[in-house]
C-alpha cells in the first residue's frame, strides 16, 4: 500500500522535493483529475521529481494518477507541477467547469457520459 | 503499491486525445465494498494515494496558542474508466470518516455526484456521510451492497436513513461489474434529470 510508503517516507525529504514551499503555489490551479501532458523531455541536471513527471506523461495523465506512481501526496504533486507549467514543460488539460448556478454539469454532457456508461 | 519501484512500474496511458477528467466518488465505511466497486468497473487496477493537511488544533480561536499542529492523513484509492475519445470518468473510493470530510473541498469540489454504499447490518456508518454530502450540495445516490437474501426492502433501508423521496436508493454486488455499471448508469440518470430539471426551472425564471 501507498499509504506505508508515504507514511515512512522521512518529512525532510517531502520538504526537500518541493524545496520548502507549501502553500505559496495557488493548488487550485489543478484539480484531481486535471489532466497533464509532457511538452518535452527531461533536460540534464534537473529534479528527479521532475523528470520522472516528464516521462511518465507522454500521454495524459491525471494528476492524481501521478501522485500514486510517484508515492507522494497530492499536494505534493501540485507545487511540482506549477513548477513545470512555469517552465513550459507540461501543458494541462483541466476539467470542464460545473455551472456555479446548480453545482451541475449541461445536461447535454450528462447525457453523454450516460449513453458512455451503458455502451460499456 | 511499491513507491519505490515507480519508474519501472507500467502505467496503463490514457488516449493522446483524453482532455475531460470527470469525478464520481464512492463513499461509505470501513470494509463496506468501496475498492470492491472501483475495482470491478476499472479500466485500470485500483491505485491509492494520499492528501494530507496541516491544521492547527480544531476548536482553539488563537491560533498561535497551538503548539502542535495535527496532520490530518486521508488515503483513498481510485479506478478509472475512459468513456470515450474525451472523457475520462475517475471513481474514487473514499472514507466516510470525520478527518475525511476536511478535505472534501480541496479533493472532490466539481465531483459530478456521489455513491453512498451502505452495509445494512451497519446502516449508522452511513449517517454522517449522508449529512456531509447534503452540507456540500453534492448530488448523490444510494446503494445497498447486498449479497445473499436482504433481510430488509429498500423502502425499509430509505426509512432507516431518513433519505429524501427523491434520492434513488438500489440494490448491488459490488464484486460484479454490470452491477457496479449498473449503479453508476443510475446516478448519472439522477443526475440528469436534477440538471434537466434545473435548467427548465433556470429558463422560467429567466
Amino acid at each position: 500500500m501507498i499509504r506505508g510508503a508515504v507514511d515512512s517516507e522521512d518529512p525532510d525529504r517531502l520538504y526537500t522535493v518541493t524545496g520548502g514551499r507549501s502553500r505559496v503555489v495557488d493548488e487550485n490551479v489543478f484539480d484531481m483529475v486535471t489532466l497533464i501532458v509532457s511538452e518535452s523531455e527531461p533536460s540534464p541536471g534537473m529534479q528527479s521529481e521532475h523528470a520522472k513527471i516528464l516521462r511518465m506523461c507522454h500521454r495524459p495523465l491525471a494528476v492524481v494518477e501521478i501522485a500514486s506512481y510517484l508515492g507522494l501526496p497530492v499536494s505534493v504533486v501540485k507545487i511540482l507541477l506549477c513548477d513545470l507549467l512555469d517552465m513550459g514543460k507540461i501543458t494541462a488539460r483541466h476539467p470542464q467547469v460545473v455551472r456555479a448556478d446548480t453545482r451541475l454539469p449541461e445536461p447535454e454532457m450528462l447525457k453523454k457520459v450516460l449513453v458512455a456508461l451503458q455502451n460499456l | 503499491m511499491h513507491s519505490k519501484t515507480s519508474d519501472a512500474r507500467e502505467h496503463a496511458p490514457l488516449s493522446r486525445t483524453a482532455r475531460d477528467g470527470l469525478k464520481i466518488v464512492i463513499v461509505g465505511g470501513f470494509g463496506v465494498g468501496k475498492t470492491t466497486m472501483v475495482r470491478s468497473v476499472s479500466e485500470i487496477r485500483p491505485l491509492s494515494t494520499e492528501e494530507t493537511m496541516t491544521q492547527a488544533g480544531v476548536g482553539i480561536d488563537d491560533a498561535s496558542l497551538v503548539q502542535d499542529k495535527t496532520t490530518t492523513t486521508v488515503a483513498f484509492d481510485f479506478g478509472r474508466i475512459s468513456l470515450d475519445e474525451q472523457m475520462v470518468l475517475y471513481l474514487f473510493g473514499a472514507p466516510g470518516q470525520e478527518r475525511f470530510w476536511f478535505l472534501w473541498d480541496r479533493l472532490f469540489m466539481g465531483t459530478l455526484g456521489a455513491v453512498v454504499l451502505v452495509d445494512t447490518n451497519r446502516l449508522s456508518d452511513s449517517w454522517y456521510a449522508i449529512d456531509r454530502l447534503e452540507h456540500h450540495g453534492t448530488p448523490f445516490i444510494v446503494a445497498r451492497n447486498n449479497f445473499g437474501e436482504p433481510q430488509h426492502t429498500l423502502e425499509e433501508v430509505r426509512a432507516a436513513l431518513d433519505l429524501p423521496p427523491d434520492v434513488p436508493i438500489v440494490d448491488c454486488d459490488a464484486r460484479e461489474r454490470d452491477s457496479s455499471k449498473a449503479v453508476l448508469v443510475e446516478l448519472v440518470k439522477h443526475l440528469y434529470s436534477l440538471s434537466t430539471s434545473s435548467s427548465a426551472a433556470l429558463e422560467s425564471t429567466a
